[in-house]
């Protein structure tokens, strides 16, 4: 009883802050509206046994993701009046797209294959470990290349964002280190007879 | 007891949410990066649920890994507008089209 209280909870603030993310016309706002969808998410992880899930979604994409895009929001400058004219010229057309998609995922959903009599084994099993080491038991044995395939991703990005956002500045004084090293004695020292 | 079907159903609607975001805020790059971030939560409410009720932890890995690459991408996807800003001193869409010849 409690818990459908928290997934209505959950789940209908996640879909009400889904549509403040599309609807709202600052992007700054949509922003916001998404941080709250995330953790609204995360709830509703939290309701499916998935604890550790549930965390890092707070940590990685509130924490990290939505900070970064705050970050670009305020460093670029939008016009939002101009973004905004002629928003709803495509509202039709997507509107009719995802309507027929969102009721095809409905109609799977309620065929009855995923009905609470056929798989009604959610009843909360008293684990003998946690959802953490149950994930680092699998993701570091049989996923190992997966984990490490995911880390090299990570790290292209890294140094990816940097290259991208590197830039040069003519007037700053940069060291150079080969000729640094390279120098010997010979030229910066002079012998003068006294 | 919340049945799987519940949890697909908001998985749709937040993907279907997401589409329509697509289509509504294309000319504002930064929404529709956030857009993409909410059809790809869909998509790992997907994963978790499943995950949960066929009792298989794959489910969570698989979320795991769907993390990753967002986070990957929305870095990335973030620097470029950085960089294209900083060279057009624009990032709507309809400016970006260099690339048409």
């Amino acid at each position: 009883m409690l818990e459908t209280a928290f997934f209505n909870l959950f789940g209908g603030l996640a879909i009400a802050a889904a549509l403040g993310v599309i609807l709202s016309a600052n992007t700054m706002h949509s922003v916001m509206w998404l941080i709250l969808c995330f953790f609204n998410a995360s709830g509703l992880f939290f309701l499916l046994d998935a604890e550790f899930l549930g965390i890092i979604l707070i940590l990685i994409y509130v924490g990290a993701v939505m900070v970064l895009f705050m970050f670009v929001v305020m460093m670029l400058e939008v016009n939002v009046a101009k973004k905004r004219e002629g928003w709803l010229q495509y509202l039709p057309v997507g509107g009719m797209v995802s309507l027929i998609l969102f009721i095809e995922l409905v109609a799977a959903s309620t065929s009855g294959l995923f009905g609470s009599e056929k798989m009604a084994t959610a009843a909360h099993l008293g684990k003998e470990v946690s959802n953490t080491e149950e994930i680092g038991k699998v993701l570091y044995t049989q996923y190992l290349l997966a984990f490490e395939i995911a880390a090299i991703i990570l790290l292209v990005a890294l140094v990816g964002a940097i290259v991208l956002t590197l830039r040069e500045r003519k007037d700053a004084k940069y060291q150079n280190i080969s000729k640094q090293v390279q120098v010997r004695k010979e030229d910066r020292l002079r012998k003068v007879s006294m | 007891m919340v049945p799987l079907s519940s949890f697909l159903i908001i998985g749709a609607a937040l993907f279907s949410i997401g589409i329509v975001g697509l289509f509504l805020n294309r000319k504002n790059v930064i929404t529709i990066l956030m857009c993409i971030e909410l059809m790809l939560l869909a998509v790992n409410i997907n994963f978790a649920a499943f995950s949960h009720f066929l009792g298989d932890i794959s489910g969570q890995i698989m979320v795991f890994f769907v993390l990753t690459v967002a986070a990957a991408e929305v870095a990335v996807g973030l620097a470029i507008l950085v960089a294209y800003y900083r060279q057009r001193r624009s990032i709507a869409i309809e400016d970006i089209n260099t690339l048409q010849g």
